[in-house]
């Protein structure tokens, strides 16, 4: 039983096409396993009866055709799945459940998966440890009392803990990389435009962005080319040609040009983040692609950009949490001390911040110093990766500036945890794919993760790169199962 | 170019003061789905049945543009004469309301789909020219119901997310009666375009008045109360004559006037604050990032023009040029697109200037009376036409057919039809009308010698004998000459 879980996507889907499992024995599988890892806290929603009934009535007439056949998969809880509650990990929807389906969850039933549950996130996708979950912490399987990173922790961990084949997360600053990062697991951030938003719980709606988390790079190919697709019902989606990533994949990355950006070596780096970096620019060295040293000089202003924009567009978006139509509302003596009760104790306090900035930095006599000056830099920060892509196919970089920290490290320190996703910020401001791959440990047996950068719409050319780089490092995640009891 | 002798001023002691008005008038995109989303948009729907996902706000749930919508309101920008802005811009108006499921509302702030331009009203003593600042595209809001239950508000989602026009006047209007003609003409554009049903009593055309108040000769704005959501032109014209004495007063007193925002109680007829200036929301407008900048291309526009309809004012140009009518009873034919379709209809198979008069004259005293619009008209097009032919051709009199109009208003009877079943074709032949005239020659001989020795004026009761007898039905023409000769 323990053999199926261990298997990949990939071979998970060979072996049902070929007959070998049923999706019943796979789903049973992810499901034991899941039943047995409640420790992790990955679950806000378990759906697995009705996902075994699904796998039972796939196998008695299996279509195998189709690209994820019988496959069982957790989603994200900030993806709106018809009739199954969907939370945002906040109190404020903790009874909501949706009437409709999210277009990329749609796109991942209509090719076959299955679904097992929901998995934890930070509330509203708002948080860099899943701390900032109503349903509380996510473990690592890493390690005892180890944060998953975040937004898409529960993702993250319940790949990392073979407690779901495959996932997808969302990614708004560095919500599917840096927790790929520190679980040794490889997350894919799409170009903005690429995956439909909508049925996703808003958060920064022009930053927001869903992708794939997976063991490897050819599981991660095969769920984007499943999610990504053109959807009318999205404005900011686009129509480009799209690719079938994993057919297409290679790991002939010769010739390629790859950037290696100044100013991501940052002060008091890690060593150990530097020599990941290092020998990650041997591993392309070794693949045949040639390194070129370019600067992004707006770098140092990514954050702060960042934290001004999102803050505002969540501000804006979460305002219709607001106890009149659904979800979470508290008794008020009048309809303005109902909103005020409702919201304060509907929302948790990283996200109260939140909006309190983007209220803030919208406010008439401000928006002009920080909004609208934080569009014009991120403008700025757009232009100097286009100015970048004229001379290279794409960049690494490490996807951290460290390895994953200890539960309740950080919480206290907003701006400490604000910096953990100063390498992935840049990326979501110029609306670019990132894919971020386990490429060693520290000195504590911890993940590390580095990053590749791609131009827009050329997802495949980072995975490509990123398919090299697997062969090349030969990662091997060390996870003990010792929440198992 | 407003006439000195139909100023409209508010007297005090020495002082003469003038007003200043500008308006923001909502006007409905006539449009059978929302701006944002494919809900319906009938009127009267029972209450949240026309309410999608994204009208309500669910989470995940986006706004998409309509087409639609968007060539309506480039279509009214047209008509008003104004600049088609190739690229405009959603903002998102955060505020919480029970009625606004999103917490903002969608709307255009800095860079609206319509720019500057300008509507020609007709006054009794001439043109005047009032310009437009920009007209922009939003949604509207919910309705919240306070009064059917003693605990708690209802909302009705129904109207949340159907498009509004947004427009604004420069402060350019002077007198409630320049108001009530502004408003008139803009339905009136507006209707002939098809974007704006103008319907008020359904909520369709609503206005914000800005109301200031200076010396007459001052070239200074005086500071503005605006005056929300007035929904009829009476109120509007009711709450600008009260809010200027109010403002007027006030200065006179030697008091200032606040910045505020005020609301008309059209039972008290009087203006009430609402908010001051300094509890203004603070809506934080920036750009939607769910939508993109909304970008119209030069042959997008063009092609629109192509298909604008001729509109009122180049209509009453043709009718004055091409109908010879005055510019009066063009204005009146031209101000509302059914009344212009009914007179042109009309004029199709008769004759002109009796069309005229007898629409601008029977017709509409008719339809006032009864309170009717011109499509409810008991009397259709085709029928007046064939009255006005009989009357052209001689064979009714004018007086008849005015009784056979009465007639037609029972079912839009056929005139024809009246006149053969009631017997009531003119008398045209020069034998009858002899044998009558004889007649009352014979049995009038005094009438007779007093006509014969000066008398002239005698010569209409003979008409009128001749006309009685007849019953009416005389032709008066002949009467005359026949009458002429013989005595």
């Amino acid at each position: 039983m323990s053999d199926i879980t261990k298997k990949s996507l990939s071979e998970l889907v060979k072996d049902i096409k070929d007959k070998k499992l049923s999706s019943e024995e796979v789903t049973k599988a992810f499901i034991e396993r899941s039943e047995k890892s409640k420790e992790l806290n990955v679950y806000i929603t378990e759906d697995y009866a009705s996902a075994l009934d699904k796998a039972k009535k796939f196998d008695q007439k299996p279509n195998l055709d189709l690209k994820l056949p019988g496959i069982p998969m957790a989603v994200k809880d900030l993806f709106c799945t018809k009739d199954i509650k969907t939370t945002a990990g906040s109190k404020i929807l903790s009874n909501f459940v949706p009437t409709y389906e999210s277009t990329v969850t749609q796109n991942i039933w209509n090719e076959g998966a299955i679904l097992l549950g929901k998995l934890n996130c930070d509330e509203f996708a708002m948080g860099s440890s899943n701390e900032t979950s109503f349903f509380g912490n996510v473990q690592n399987p890493i390690d005892k009392n180890l944060v998953p990173g975040g937004s898409s922790g529960g993702s993250a961990s319940a790949v990392a803990a073979q407690l779901t084949p495959i996932t997808i997360g969302t990614d708004t600053g560095g919500s599917i990389r840096q927790p790929a990062s520190f679980t040794g697991t490889v997350g894919l951030k799409p170009t903005y435009g690429s995956c439909s938003r909508y049925g996703i719980v808003a958060f920064a709606s022009s930053l927001d962005q869903a992708g794939p988390m997976a063991q490897n790079v050819k599981d991660c190919a095969l769920l984007q080319e499943v999610i990504s697709t053109f959807d009318s019902k999205d404005s900011t989606s686009i129509d480009f040609k799209r690719n079938d990533y994993s057919k297409k994949l290679t790991n002939n990355i010769k010739g390629k040009k790859i950037g290696i950006p100044k100013e991501y070596r940052i002060d008091d780096m890690p060593k150990e983040i530097e020599e990941l970096w290092q020998n990650g620019i041997q591993y392309v060295k070794d693949c045949g692609a040639e390194i070129i040293d370019i600067s992004l000089p707006h770098t140092s202003y990514a954050l702060p950009t960042y934290y001004i924009v999102a803050p505002a567009e969540a501000s804006s978006n979460l305002a219709r949490y607001d106890g009149v139509k659904y979800g979470f509302r508290a008794k008020g003596e009048n309809l303005i001390d109902m909103y005020e009760k409702t919201r304060s104790e509907g929302f948790g306090a990283e996200v109260q911040r939140r909006i309190m900035i983007g209220t803030y930095v919208l406010s008439s006599g401000y928006y002009d110093a920080y909004y609208l000056k934080a569009q014009k830099v991120r403008k700025l920060i757009k232009n100097d990766f286009d100015e970048v892509y004229k001379k290279v196919d794409a960049i690494l970089t490490p996807s951290t500036p460290s390895s994953a920290f200890k539960i309740g490290e950080k919480k206290d320190d907003p701006v400490s945890m604000y910096l953990n996703d100063i390498f992935t910020v840049p990326v979501n401001l110029a609306g670019l794919p990132g894919i971020s791959i386990p490429a060693g440990h520290d000195v504590k047996g911890y993940p590390l993760g580095l990053q590749i950068i791609g131009k827009a719409f050329d997802e495949q050319n980072i995975l490509n790169i990123a398919y090299a780089m697997e062969e090349k490092i030969a990662f091997k995640n060390k996870i003990t199962d010792w929440w198992i009891k | 170019m407003s006439n000195n002798n139909s100023e409209y001023l508010i007297s005090r002691k020495n002082n003469q003061y003038e007003i200043v008005i500008g308006l923001e008038v909502h006007a409905q995109v006539t449009s059978q789905s929302k701006l944002f989303s494919t809900s319906a948009t009938k009127f009267g729907a029972e209450p949240n049945t026309q309410v999608s996902l994204v009208d309500a706000a669910f989470p995940g749930m986006l706004p998409i543009i309509n087409e639609f919508c968007v060539k309506q309101a480039i279509k009214t920008g047209i008509g008003l004469n104004a600049k088609i802005n190739k690229r405009s811009v959603f903002d998102r108006k955060n505020y919480f309301y029970a009625d606004l499921p999103q917490g903002y509302q969608i709307s255009q702030f800095k860079n609206p789909i319509v720019g500057e331009g300008k509507v020609i009203l007709d006054m009794p003593d001439g043109q005047k020219e009032v310009g437009i600042e920009r007209l922009h595209l939003e949604q509207d809001a919910g309705k919240s119901i306070h009064d059917l239950d003693p605990q708690n508000t209802f909302v009705d989602l129904n109207r949340s997310g159907v498009a509004l026009m947004e427009i604004v006047s420069k402060p350019d209007l002077r007198s409630p009666d320049e108001v009530n003609i502004y408003i008139k003409k803009l339905r009136s554009i507006m209707r002939y375009l098809g974007t704006c049903d103008g319907n008020m009593q359904e909520g369709s055309l609503r206005a914000d008045v800005n109301v200031s108040v200076r010396l007459k000769g001052s070239k200074e704005l005086g500071t503005r109360c605006e005056i929300k959501n007035v929904n009829s032109i009476k109120f509007m014209q009711m709450a600008i004559e009260y809010e200027a004495n109010r403002q007027v007063d006030l200065i006179e007193e030697g008091k200032t006037i606040d910045q505020e925002t005020r609301l008309f109680d059209t039972k008290k007829n009087e203006t009430r604050s609402m908010r001051s200036k300094e509890d203004a929301h603070d809506y934080r407008y920036f750009p939607d990032p769910d939508l993109l900048p909304l970008e119209v291309s030069d042959s997008f526009v063009e092609k629109l023009k192509s298909e604008i309809p001729e509109l009122p004012d180049e209509k009453k140009k043709r009718f004055i040029e091409k109908f010879n009518l005055s510019p009066y009873e063009a204005t009146i034919l031209v101000s509302d697109i059914e009344t212009s379709k009914y007179f042109e209809d009309v004029i199709k198979n008769s004759d002109i200037k009796l069309a005229t008069n007898w629409i601008i004259g029977e017709l509409f005293a008719v339809l006032n009376d009864k309170n009717l619009e011109i499509i409810q008209s008991p009397i259709s097009a085709k029928n007046l036409s064939k009255l006005i032919n009989l009357i052209k051709d001689g064979t009714i009199s004018g007086k008849i057919a005015k009784t056979i109009f009465e007639l037609m208003m029972d079912g839009d009877k056929d005139p024809q039809k009246i006149v053969e079943e009631k017997g009531l074709k003119q008398e045209s032949n020069p034998k009858a009308i002899e044998e009558i005239i004889a007649k009352v020659i014979k049995d009038n001989p005094n009438k007779v010698k007093e006509y014969k020795s000066g008398k002239d004026k005698l010569f209409g009761f003979f008409v009128g004998q001749v006309m009685k007898i007849s019953g009416g039905k005389a032709n008066p023409q002949l009467v005359n000459e026949i009458l002429k000769k013989n005595l």
